[in-house]
């Protein structure tokens, strides 16, 4: 048995989570937690973590020179730079409407980049 | 004339101004000095918004854009580019625009949603030659995010509130190189989740107890003199240490944006450097009410609306004659461990159903329990297992309670639990 303690960041609450891992079994249990979404947390974070990039995309005819975007679902923790990279090449026109996908599956995630505000 | 006037048209006034018209008030305007409305979460592009009141993680202009959206549906006026220079006691608001020129208009009731404004070097006295490359993390974070100015290339950030902590993951993600986080107190001064999400994610050291005493450079940053300070908040001798970076970023604290309040002869807490607000967000001005961070500096957008929903109601309430402005106020008392706590006044007899007391403790505190003492009577505690400043804490307490007993002061400390 292995245990973690990890701080929860699903919610403000920021719940201190012990997380277990028992190798013989390959299964994981989680205590702390004051709600459900912390034990999912708790096991993604050690399994496979994953977080939502929030970033910006070049925009023209706009009245700001920058658009807001974001992953539609949280990707891999690993290929957040690798997802940086794209969203650097990324020129788009004005008008956008909030929630558009700027780039579908971005660095091969299966998440669409979508844009976070209307401009235009 | 109108009925109400919201003094600026962040998620504050915004908020305050839709539950007024959903109150049957009619004829509100909403003035905001900036070229567009949603105020500081237009550069606020990360995730963590709403989920006390979308119960879904939005990003800072997603949860803007909801509520500009509504306000426009329900037909609120709105003028951008102007600015409030002054209130009156007779309740007219001065503003100016390039369009209108200097206007002054009267009005029944006032909501002042300024929000806050950052701190800069001046205020915290950093030695040194005056070089460019000195952001404050608010100014760094509209630059990069907004006008697509990137601010350097090796960065010390000093000050570990929310907006140094959300810039150091920023920078980084854009190629730059974060050196470190200093923090000047034995904690951190940002929400634990941006300290894991953004130091911890990206291998950024924080190093608590310390801070920048000078800045090295000509014309641009070349480096700082980072110490480490004891427990009494001395320096400790000897422990000076130069790191190169061309780049400073200060995130030393917000403070409410309240000259027009002063200047209106209304009365300011010094423990939250915001107006002394009752029950209904109302200030010491009668139907004058102030919501957001201009009243104290939040760290969760979700508070400032429920917050501006009340003192929103409160105007309509007020215009309706339904506040009893002479209603006998409880005054609210900070005890041990706590920094402020607001509202500062209740006056029970208005309330609808109970109070949400909104407070910030002054250290960690672990395995602890917040007291409630109605002229010195324990009557409600709450188990709380760790709190720190940076995150607020709520008190709710029902009418009930606070009728049931003739009280003059209602304190709150925060006290050990035995294990
Ligand atoms: C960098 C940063 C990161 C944050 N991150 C989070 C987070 O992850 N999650 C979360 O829930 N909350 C977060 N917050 C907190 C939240 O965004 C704020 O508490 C909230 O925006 C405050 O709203 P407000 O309307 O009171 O102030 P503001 O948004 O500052 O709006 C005030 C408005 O008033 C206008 N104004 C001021 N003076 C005048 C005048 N004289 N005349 C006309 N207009 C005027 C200003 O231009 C501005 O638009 C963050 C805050 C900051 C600064
Ligand atoms: S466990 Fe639940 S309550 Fe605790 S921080 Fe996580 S999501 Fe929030």
């Amino acid at each position: 048995m292995n245990s973690t303690q990890i701080i929860c960041i699903v919610c403000p609450m920021g719940c201190h989570l012990e997380v277990a891992h028992d190798s013989a079994s390959g299964t994981y249990s989680v205590s702390g937690n004051k709600c459900s979404r912390g034990k999912e947390y708790g096991i993604n974070e050690l399994s496979n973590p994953t977080r939502v990039v929030t970033s910006t995309v070049v925009i023209e005819g706009a009245h700001l020179k920058r658009l807001p975007v974001k992953t539609n679902r949280p990707i891999a923790k690993g290929k957040m730079f690798e997802c940086m990279k794209e969203i650097d090449k990324v020129r788009v026109i004005a008008p956008v409407k909030m929630g558009q996908i700027i780039l579908k599956d971005i660095a091969g995630t299966g998440a669409d980049l979508i844009a976070t505000r209307s401009m235009g | 004339m109108y009925d109400i006037i919201v003094i600026g048209g962040g998620p504050a006034g915004l908020a305050a101004a839709i539950e007024a018209k959903k109150n049957g008030i009619d004829s509100i305007l909403v003035i905001e000095r900036d070229r567009e409305l949603g105020g500081i979460l237009q550069q606020c592009i990360h995730n963590g918004f709403g989920l006390h009141v979308f119960k879904e993680e939005l990003t800072g202009p997603e949860y803007a854009e909801k509520f500009i959206n509504e306000l426009k549906e329900l037909g609120i006026e709105y003028k951008l580019d102007s600015m409030v220079l002054n209130i009156t006691e007779d309740k007219k608001v001065d503003f100016i625009n390039s369009i209108d020129g200097y206007v002054s208009v009267k009005t029944k009731a006032i909501i002042l949603a300024m929000g806050c404004r950052e701190r800069t070097r001046g205020a915290i006295g950093i030695a040194g030659a005056r070089p460019a490359g000195v952001f404050t993390a608010g100014a760094a974070q509209r630059f990069l995010n907004m006008e697509g100015y990137m601010v350097g290339k090796t960065v010390v950030i000093l000050g570990s509130g929310d907006i140094g902590l959300i810039m150091a993951r920023r920078l980084t993600l854009e190629g730059a190189k974060v050196k470190v986080v200093l923090e000047r107190m034995p904690h951190p001064g940002g929400l634990t989740r941006n300290i894991v999400q953004c130091l911890d994610d990206y291998n950024i050291p924080l190093r608590l107890a310390h801070t920048v005493t000078s800045i090295k450079g000509k014309d641009r940053v070349e480096g700082v003199t980072i110490v480490a300070i004891d427990k009494s908040g001395s320096i400790i001798p000897g422990s000076e240490e130069y790191m190169e970076c061309d780049t400073l970023i200060l995130s030393v604290g917000l403070i409410p944006e309240n000259e027009l309040t002063e200047n209106a002869g209304i009365a300011i807490d010094p423990a939250t450097k915001g107006a002394y607000v009752n029950e209904a967000m109302e200030t010491s001005q009668e139907g004058v009410f102030a919501c957001g961070n201009v009243v104290h500096v939040h760290d969760l957008v979700d508070y400032v609306t429920e917050e501006s929903r009340l003192a929103g109601r409160s105007a309509a309430r007020y215009i309706n004659d339904e506040l009893r402005a002479s209603a006998k106020a409880v005054r609210t008392k900070q005890g041990n461990g706590i920094g402020y706590i607001v509202p500062q006044f209740i006056r029970t007899e208005n309330l609808l159903g109970g109070v949400n007391l909104f407070m910030r403790v002054r250290s960690v505190y672990s395995n602890s329990k917040l007291v409630v003492k109605a002229d010195g009577r324990i009557i409600k505690e709450i188990k709380r297992s760790h709190m720190i400043p940076s995150e607020m804490e709520r008190v709710q307490l029902s009418k009930e309670v606070l009728a049931a007993a003739d009280i003059k002061e209602l304190a709150i400390e925060v006290m050990e639990v035995e294990q």
